[in-house]
């Protein structure tokens, strides 16, 4: 079952809803577990929040009619959302789900509020006892890209299409500058901030000017296919983002990042289900399945496949960090020394480019 | 080589809203605000989308873009003349309601690819330096909209159906003393509007992103309006200004990748809004030139009776 809600209805109150939620799961335990899940873009995105909604479908279609799902899309970060999450919790979800970066504050004021719902931010980094965080290694992911883009570049310029200047997105050009120029070392990375997530014309737009400066191999770090159809349109090759563009450029798409949350939401409904749920911190790639890539182009040829399975079997087996030193910043100081393995945290508190970037990061 | 293909993003990017701000220009000639831009755009690129798609037919797309930016204009029209609702609050509620439902309407066509709107390529003259592409290598949309400049002057000043649209707009209850159908002449001028709208946002599902996904006008519809009020409601100056709206959110990409300048790019980004409230204050604070510039019935119900 699932509750497609438009936001203003949504934030009507459920006043009823509200007590029964504060009888806790065992009360509750014959009636569906309902799970909220709060989307940055449209389900029709065809990115980020396209593959978020696949997820949430896979919970639908694993636990059938013991959970009941609702989604509310297009909630703006700020404000909005907090009013949208507290309508959630107040409507008796025992589970949400807050799907972007931009969701985190808005996620913990609400949970305190809420001590009885679980909430899990996507991509964040704080948590409470009722406030879970989970993200991608999208990295992982980004350090094959760059290899295969080193590799095709004729002209050492792969484009980046940025949303914003957050650690997720600063990490994913340095993984992609680090691994184009272990193949490539003229390789460098031009990367053009479009500040949104999701503006199908800005983001052709973006495509087309790095193209006109020379780029011949793009990426991109927003949600939408437009990017991936306006290099394909002018021959050149691109990356897709979040879910299998290929269908937008059959001949140009070199491959694409493919998020894949359902089998870590199911894990998660399941725990809530069995009373076990716990607030934790989940940071998965290639190894657990939660980033996966698209099929290689026809421009990929065997050899370049080789070399981008090399790094990502490294990567799977553990033997290969995608951030291991000697990595050197853009302004030439050392940012991991030779050897060393950064944690989890280092790789978290990523905040300059590192050399092989073009530009400086705004504000 | 770089400013001309500067120089063509600037074209395609300036289309989409010139269409839509001289759509409604005319609308709003006519005395009718109608804000629900953004929605109607997003009827007109769901609809032209799904119409291409499941005929292959790219110019039954673009009508059937018009016809259902004209019928989301007939519908605030209904509202608003016929049932004399309040004009602003209808047209934010027409721009929620066109959300909605084109998100409903190309649920289906969300994935689908769709070959790019032809470019017109004239042997020889296409491949011209910088005025080849620049002139000869765009699709039929973009010249449509920029014969639609001349069109609409032209219509407004010089025909006698435009000057009673511009009657109506300026003082309705005189127009009505006179014998003229205020109600009509703006139904045709909301409906005009609106079919300007969808083909505006026809281009952008057929054209400049050829591909339906859920909000894709992303705003435009609103820096239409603005566009109108910048340009003072006059058909030649909302060209310059849709070329300069354009112009400058292309600039600001090439500002950061290639260093154009030394400005920061959100500096450039809020230009066009900047210019736009300069233009409204002194449109709102002088009674000279300026103060001439917004229809005089801009906005107000009409009822025959009253």
């Amino acid at each position: 079952m699932t509750l497609r809600l438009p936001r203003r209805t949504l934030l009507q109150g459920t006043a009823a809803a509200t007590l029964l939620a504060a009888a806790g799961r065992p009360a509750l335990a014959d009636s569906p577990l309902k799970v909220g899940f709060v989307y940055v873009g449209p389900v029709g995105d065809f990115g980020w929040t396209y593959r978020h909604d696949v997820g949430r479908r896979a919970v639908e279609d694993h636990f059938g009619d013991r959970v009941e799902t609702t989604f509310v899309e297009s909630v703006s970060e700020g404000p909005d959302a907090e009013r949208v999450i507290r309508q959630l919790a107040a409507s008796g979800h025992e589970l949400i789900f807050t799907t972007s970066f931009g969701f985190g504050s808005s996620t913990l004021r609400v949970a305190r509020q809420f001590a009885d719902v679980k909430f899990e931010h996507a991509t964040g980094y704080q948590r409470a006892d009722n406030v879970a965080t989970y993200a991608g290694r999208f990295h992982e992911g980004r350090a094959v890209v760059g290899t295969l883009a080193g590799m095709l570049t004729q002209s050492n310029r792969i484009g980046y299409i940025a949303s914003f200047p957050i650690p997720e997105v600063i990490r994913g050009i340095n993984a992609t500058a680090i691994h184009a120029r272990k193949v490539n070392p003229e390789a460098q990375v031009v990367p053009i901030w479009v500040n949104t997530w999701y503006d199908p014309g800005r983001e052709a737009e973006a495509a087309a000017a790095l193209i006109s400066q020379g780029v011949d191999v793009m990426t991109q770090h927003t949600d939408s296919p437009a990017p991936v159809q306006a290099a394909a349109e002018r021959g050149v090759p691109a990356v897709g983002q979040a879910s299998d563009m290929r269908r937008f450029a059959p001949e140009h798409q070199i491959t694409a990042l493919i998020d894949t949350w359902g089998p870590y939401y199911i894990r998660r409904v399941q725990a809530v289900l069995d009373g076990t749920w716990t607030s934790t911190d989940t940071w998965e790639g290639f190894a657990d399945g939660m980033v996966q890539l698209a099929e290689y182009g026809p421009m990929v040829t065997p050899e370049m496949a080789a070399a981008a399975d090399a790094v990502r079997t490294s990567i799977v087996d553990g033997t290969y960090d995608p951030f291991q030193g000697p990595i050197m910043a853009q302004d030439g100081s050392v940012m991991f020394e030779d050897g060393h393995v950064p944690s989890d945290d280092e790789i978290r508190g990523m905040n300059r480019y590192v050399e092989g970037v073009v530009g400086s990061i705004p504000g | 080589m770089l400013t001309t293909a500067i120089l063509v993003t600037v074209m395609t990017a300036a289309t989409p809203l010139l269409f839509a701000a001289l759509g409604e220009l005319v609308a709003e000639k006519s005395g009718v605000l109608n804000l629900g831009v953004e929605g109607m755009m997003l009827m007109g690129a769901v609809g032209a989308f799904a119409v291409a798609v499941t005929t292959g037919s790219s110019t039954l797309g673009i009508l059937a873009g018009a016809g259902a930016g004209a019928l989301m204009a007939m519908g605030f029209g209904l509202l608003t003349l016929t049932f004399l609702a309040n004009q602003v609050a209808t047209g934010l509620a027409l721009t929620i309601f066109g959300i909605g439902l084109s998100a409903l309407i190309g649920s289906p066509f969300v994935g689908t690819p769709l070959p790019r709107l032809p470019r017109l390529n004239v042997e020889g003259l296409s491949d011209l330096p910088i005025l080849g592409p620049l002139l000869f290598g765009h699709d039929a949309l973009v010249y449509l909209g920029l014969v639609m400049v001349p069109t609409i002057a032209w219509f407004l000043t010089r025909t006698r159906a435009g000057l009673i649209l511009r009657a109506v707009g300026e003082n309705q209850d005189s127009a009505h003393a006179i014998g003229y159908d205020v109600v009509a002449v703006r139904y045709a001028a909301v409906a005009f509007g609106g079919a300007m709208a969808g083909i505006g946002g026809a281009y952008l599902s057929l054209a400049y992103t050829p591909m339906w996904i859920e909000q894709m006008v992303a705003g435009r519809g609103w820096i239409a309006l603005a566009l109108v009020v910048f340009a003072a409601w006059r058909p030649w100056r909302l060209l310059v200004g849709a070329y300069l709206f354009g112009g400058v959110s292309i600039l600001q990409l090439h500002a950061q990748g290639g260093a154009l300048f030394n400005v920061p790019a959100q500096v450039l980004a809020m230009l066009p809004y900047l210019a736009t409230i300069v233009v409204l204050t002194l449109i709102s604070s002088r009674s000279g030139r300026f103060g001439l510039a917004a229809p005089g019935s801009l906005g107000k119900p009409f009822h025959p009776a009253g």
